[in-house]
């Protein structure tokens, strides 16, 4: 363990990250164990598992787990294997269980809280000390689960921060995307478009509040956008595509305007005082109905809020003002799934909705000009540090003394502030349960 | 002009031709001005505009994708793509000279390489054609991936 814990100390220095952070299998297997099981991990959204007996599969961390929706209506997660021989209780991604899963090798079957329902042939353990075994617990449950304004969290170690104390303020950013319904809800809409990198997962999430890439970047894209839209009779209506593409190509001094915030526990998020999101056409008829629901003032408040986007460490990120979420699933050092989420505003017109999907396609989809822009960034640099002759990544960029010492500060947009924090908490998160079990 | 279901079945191959030899420009030539390129995310989806697609793109979109395959920092595009199509014999599935509505629906294998990696994907393209000053264009091109459900890499030219 005492091994462990330098290897993974050595790993920074001051504003550099060594390239095993990104490169080496150990270390991934070191994040899978401690940080990815000390920290909070979405797991889903309610919306998906409605009624009772919905289940939706997925993985936090490496582990497979599923979570359902108990017949008390409260929504339960559970390790995906069957205590008998292991089976993966449920292999489809959603369904509906009815009152029990069933398993499909021997058909133990399990309540939707995971515990013993029934083993089929149940003499044949009568001389046995089954009762006391494990197997006859049933399904193990993730003990740590939050639901959060519908939004589910689990946290599979117990060494780790109540979920108060891990989001801290940072929960305003998931507050702010769901207040934009006027009925104060979210629905997930559809399938999550599902992208696979061959690049560590960090390289994704250190991306979402890199604000010096997307006019270099994506100059091939969005650029594109831009040149065609000048070309265009003058009077020509903005079509909506042009609206969510140009800002990609905004200047350095909108980006350095547009600040960046930290949080505690290497979240943080782009866009304080405002961001590419601004400038968005009004749907007609949602500012009514948002004052309807709130009142002027409040929905003003909630509407002039329009942070770019909020990165919740480890692996997920949100863009309040467009509704959509990526979940970055590690799956080892050099590969990735990225799934793109959306959410319909409950409430709110189509329009609305029609402008999230159009998002989600043209900039997240593994058929999209911007994702192949970045991932080709990020697979030339998970190929590029297999040099030797350089062993650090750099993230000096605009470094102030004293960041991390208040829970919450606010930084020039374009600094690498918000990456110095994710491996602050990186480091942390990652020895938490190390030094706990060294001392145990 | 009145198209005969040879003139649907040459159209088709004489599109895909046109992607694989990368002459994108006169592909897109082939789009009405009102002209779509659709390919759905889920088995079955109805919606084009509702949820996720992986691909829904006006004339414009499409513009910016085939000026953008050729842009000097395109870097995905160093080196450039390849791609090949292999099609069935399209059927056509509709003639109405009235209504100027033609519809056909060819299976497809589509190969796209670039370095050493190669995707192989399987599916369907549904035409829906219309005639525009004398000539067949693309009003809707639907494809469906077998496996649209499925975690891909890029997928950069079109299918």
């Amino acid at each position: 363990m005492n091994d462990q814990i330098a290897r993974i100390r050595a790993l920074q220095r001051p504003g550099e990250v060594h390239r095993d952070a990104y490169v080496a299998p150990d270390v991934f297997d070191m994040e899978m164990k401690h940080l990815f099981r000390n920290a909070w991990v979405y797991v889903g959204h309610a919306s998906q598992i409605p009624g009772k007996g919905d289940y939706y599969a997925t993985q936090v961390a490496d582990q497979p787990v599923l979570m359902v929706r108990h017949t008390d209506n409260s929504v339960r997660v559970l390790y995906n294997r069957c205590p008998h021989k292991g089976t993966q209780v449920v292999i489809d991604t959603q369904g509906n269980t009815g009152k029990f899963f069933r398993c499909p090798y021997h058909a133990w079957s399990f309540k939707t809280d995971g515990s013993l329902l029934a083993v089929p042939l149940k003499k044949g353990y009568q001389d046995t000390e089954f009762k006391s075994s494990c197997a006859a617990k049933g399904m193990t449950p993730v003990p740590h689960v939050r639901e959060y304004r519908e939004f589910i969290f689990a946290r599979i170690n117990d060494q780790g921060p109540s979920f108060e104390d891990f989001f801290g303020d940072s929960l305003s950013s998931l507050d702010n995307m769901i207040d934009r319904s006027p009925a104060g809800r979210l629905e997930v809409v559809g399938s999550p478009l599902r992208y696979a990198h061959n690049c560590n997962w960090k390289m994704l999430v250190e991306n979402q509040t890199d604000t010096c890439h997307p006019m270099v970047a994506h100059e091939s894209s969005a650029g594109t956008v831009k040149d065609i839209w000048e070309r265009q009779e003058e009077g020509t209506k903005k079509p909506m595509v042009v609206e969510l593409a140009l800002p990609f190509m905004s200047s350095y001094e909108f980006f350095e305007g547009m600040g960046i915030r930290i949080w505690d526990n290497g979240h943080g998020h782009t866009g304080v005082h405002h961001s590419i999101h601004s400038d968005y056409s009004d749907i007609p008829g949602y500012n009514d109905q948002m004052q309807a629901a709130y009142g002027k003032d409040r929905a003003a408040e909630i509407l002039n809020e329009n942070r770019h986007n909020t990165v919740y460490f480890p692996n997920l990120m949100i863009k309040g003002p467009i509704q959509t979420l990526r979940l970055f699933k590690p799956i080892a050092a050099d590969k990735t799934l990225v799934e793109s989420w959306i959410f319909r505003l409950v409430d709110a017109p189509d329009k609305l909705l029609e402008r999230t999907a159009m998002y989600n396609r043209i900039i997240n989809a593994p058929t999209s000009i911007v994702g192949h822009d970045d991932l080709e960034m990020y697979e030339r640099a998970q190929s590029g540090l297999a040099s030797d002759g350089m062993e650090w990544v750099n993230i000096q960029r605009l470094y102030e003394e004293g960041e991390g010492d208040e829970p919450e500060q606010i930084y020039n947009g374009t600094t690498e502030a918000q990456m110095r924090n994710q491996f602050r908490a990186w480091e942390k998160f990652m020895l938490m349960s190390m030094e706990k079990e060294g001392t145990s | 002009m009145t198209p005969t279901a040879q003139d649907l079945i040459d159209f088709v191959y004489a599109e895909a031709r046109l992607i694989d030899e990368r002459r994108f420009p006169e592909w897109l030539a082939l789009f009405a001005d009102d002209g779509m390129y659709w390919m759905p995310l889920e088995w079955n989806q109805q919606d084009q505009w509702l949820t996720t697609s992986l691909m829904h793109e006006d004339k414009l979109m499409l513009q910016v994708r085939v000026e953008r395959l050729e842009g000097e920092r395109t870097f995905s595009q160093k080196p450039k793509s390849r791609c090949q199509h292999l099609l069935q014999l399209p059927q056509v599935d509709e003639i109405d000279h009235e209504n100027g509505v033609y519809r056909t629906y060819t299976p497809f294998h589509y190969a796209e390489t670039r370095f050493d990696e190669q995707l192989i994907l399987a599916g369907w393209a549904r035409h829906q054609l219309c005639v525009v000053d004398g000539a067949l264009k693309i009003r809707m091109k639907r494809v469906d991936l077998v496996n649209c459900d499925a975690p891909f890499r890029n997928i950069q030219l079109f299918v």
